[in-house]
């Protein structure tokens, strides 16, 4: 196991190097974007946003054609979230953010159509997107999930089965809605998805942006959130699982752009198995126009057997001086055999007392869901983790 | 009728300094409805022993038996012994996040008994214990230790005594940082469970405080890994005003005889 935690970024977005010499770190906002692959360099592996990747699983994502057409989706209804497809020149589409790499600017530069999941409406109501089937074709998808001002909902983006499928998901916020997504990743064990998620919160909105990832031999899901207006708040959570051989990775980024924005990041994974390997890195970006931001964020890692690798890497810029609060935590712990001793002279077998543990790390994010049928879902998806099926 | 018996007890543990012995020879038998106390100074091995009966594989039993009514204590994983009727109330019980109290319980009750509880009367059991022991009963929904005071995690180990219902307990310091309140609350149920399932008690403390509320049938001076003397509860008494000085001058005198 390695553990890497790299704090960059003093309280002045500035490391102070023991010889007293300060280094500017690359301010995130300034990356390069562009929804042209062309204008993305093919990929070595060596590049900042893919160094942790193995790449080469999925290099007919990053540099192959991709089929563009619709995907395979099941789609359950609810009263006040709609489903169409928009042309790519929607005005819509590019307004929640632009690629930062080549698989998602080759995703976007070959999709069809779009995927419009449409929230309107005060009453709460959930509705499930499930990708399944998506065989062995390289594709590209887009997806554009719009809350209207003041509305609410609940958005599922599921994928079972087989897929290769590089995406964009972009996730629209009006002024005052109240929006939960969560992206579920349970693909079978060969699959590869590779997904950017641009979120755009508009003036005292609420995303509860949700990643879990349990399934699939290569899952890499990077939600970047724009704190654009005045009171806009986002919670960040992330569940994953690692078993043998998987690689479950996600590059969370939040830029706080406007005044009083508050931002919750909590991702927890376990890893078991040999090549069980995670990767998490947060950015967080504390822009100049951001006073009063109130940011935090955290990792958690449970480290269950030998031979697997958890990368922690949080990273905080911040370019103003007048805020509530910001920090970071990253740990990679093993499982903790106190805790296993204590439930064992309670009586309790230590296969159970195991699970015990690791369903209790990962409760609180699956308790803060809220949705009671997805909470039970994942627990017993958990449950079956543990067991190694 | 149980018994619970330790004959000859050394036990080791692994240091970055290397393997001490701590444990030197540990004689002790408990009967059933019994309250031994255990008397000593801090690091004279009183935890050691503890752990070691529940099977804390951080100690090394080199020498020795503990057995169960003839059974082979040693020979047991942890949840076996506890499963036999083994119950230690840990000095620094452990916080487990995001497992409930009631959960745990629940889980433990079941592993314990070999069946889940009657649903009625276990809530109804647990309720009663909880208020027995001046727990709120919020405490029920939160995570195992966490959070708790030194005090709450101190009646937890207690209310888990008193619901999985053992053979024997031994009780770890249960009454260092409590105050007198908490301590005759702890104290009530311990005594509580003692006269409701004839629980046979290894009492272990630095203080004599706890004694003025649970009754021990036996003292035992425990210093530098052994009993160094045994008497009754005036044992106790006596130790109150003389302290255990007297105990550890003989010991350093006999540690500085040169081997032979
Ligand atoms: N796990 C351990 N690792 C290293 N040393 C230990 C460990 N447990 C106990 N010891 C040492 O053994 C001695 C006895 O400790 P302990 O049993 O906790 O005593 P007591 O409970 O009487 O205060 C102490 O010197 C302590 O430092
Ligand atoms: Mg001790």
């Amino acid at each position: 196991m390695t553990s890497t935690a790299m704090p960059t970024a003093g309280q002045h977005g500035l490391v102070a190097h023991s010889d007293g010499a300060f280094v500017p770190v690359q301010t995130r906002s300034e990356r390069f974007r562009s929804v042209n692959v062309e204008d993305f360099a093919p990929i070595t592996g060596r590049e900042h946003e893919w160094k942790l990747s193995p790449v080469a699983a999925f290099a007919d994502l990053t540099g192959g054609e991709l089929d563009g057409s619709r995907l395979a989706i099941e789609t359950t209804d609810a009263s006040g979230i709609s489903f169409s497809y928009i042309p790519r020149d929607d005005a819509r589409i590019g307004t929640a953010g632009t690629p930062e790499e080549r698989a998602s600017a080759n995703a976007w530069s070959t999709f069809d159509e779009a995927l419009l999941v449409s929230v309107t409406g005060e009453d709460e109501k959930i509705a499930f997107v499930t990708r399944t089937g998506l065989g062995d074709t390289p594709r590209a998808a887009h997806t554009v999930i719009e809350a209207a001002p003041n509305s609410r909902g609940f958005v599922v983006l599921a994928g079972t089965g087989a897929a290769r499928l590089s995406e964009n998901v972009e996730i629209i916020v009006g002024a005052g809605a109240s929006l939960t997504v969560v992206s579920l990743q349970e693909w079978d064990d060969e699959a590869v998805h590779l997904s950017s998620q641009f979120a755009r919160l508009g003036r005292d909105s609420f995303l509860k942006h949700i990643v879990v990832s349990l399934g699939g031999k290569v899952v890499r899901v990077n939600p970047s959130t724009h704190l654009a207006e005045q009171g806009a708040d986002i919670e960040a959570l992330g569940l994953y699982f690692a078993d043998a051989g998987q690689h479950l990775e996600q590059q969370v980024y939040v830029h706080h752009d406007a005044p009083h924005t508050k931002s919750r990041v909590t991702y927890k994974g376990a890893l078991q198995g040999a090549g069980a390997r995670t990767v998490w890195i947060g950015d967080v970006l504390i822009g100049n126009a951001a006073v009063g931001t109130d940011s935090y964020e955290q990792n958690r890692n449970l480290v269950l057997t030998e031979g697997t690798r958890a990368d922690s890497v949080p990273n905080l810029e911040i370019e103003t001086g007048d805020i509530e609060g910001a920090g970071h935590a990253s740990a990679t712990g093993r499982f903790d055999d106190e805790q296993l001793f204590y439930l064992m002279a309670r009586g309790i077998r230590e296969d159970e007392a195991r699970r015990l543990v690791v369903r209790g790390f990962l409760t609180d994010i699956v308790q803060k869901i809220g949705s009671a049928d997805l909470e039970a879902r994942l627990t017993a998806a958990i449950e079956a983790e543990l067991e190694g099926r | 009728m149980s018994v619970l018996e330790i004959k000859n007890l050394h036990v080791n543990v692994e240091t970055e300094q290397g393997t001490r012995e701590i444990l030197r020879g540990v004689d002790l038998v408990i009967n059933e409805g019994e309250i031994h106390a255990i008397m000593g100074p801090n690091g004279s091995g009183k935890s050691t022993l503890a752990y070691t009966i529940a099977g804390h594989p951080k100690y090394q039993v080199v020498e020795g038996e503990i057995l169960l009514d003839g059974e082979n204590v040693l020979e047991m994983s942890v949840d076996e012994r506890a499963r036999a009727g083994v119950f230690l109330a840990m000095q620094y019980p452990v916080e487990i996040p995001g497992v409930t109290v009631t959960n745990f319980l629940r889980t433990a009750k079941t592993a314990i008994d070999g069946e889940a509880p009657a649903i009625r009367g276990w809530i109804k059991d647990v309720r009663e214990s909880m208020s027995n022991l001046k727990m709120d009963s919020a405490f029920a929904e939160r995570n195992v230790n966490e959070g708790f005071s030194g005090g709450e995690k101190k009646r937890n180990e207690i209310l888990q005594l008193e619901l999985l219902k053992p053979k024997f307990a031994v009780l770890d310091e249960t009454d260092s940082g409590l105050d007198v309140d908490a301590l005759k609350i702890v104290s009530e149920g311990v005594n509580r469970a003692h006269a409701n399932t004839g629980l046979g008690v290894l009492l272990i403390t630095h203080y004599t405080r706890i004694l003025r509320y649970i009754k021990p049938d036996f003292v035992h001076v425990f210093v530098a890994g052994r009993i160094a003397e045994q008497g009754g509860a005036e044992l106790a008494d006596r130790l109150e005003e003389e302290g255990y000085d007297r105990y550890q001058v003989a010991e350093s005198a006999a540690e500085a005889v040169p081997a032979e």
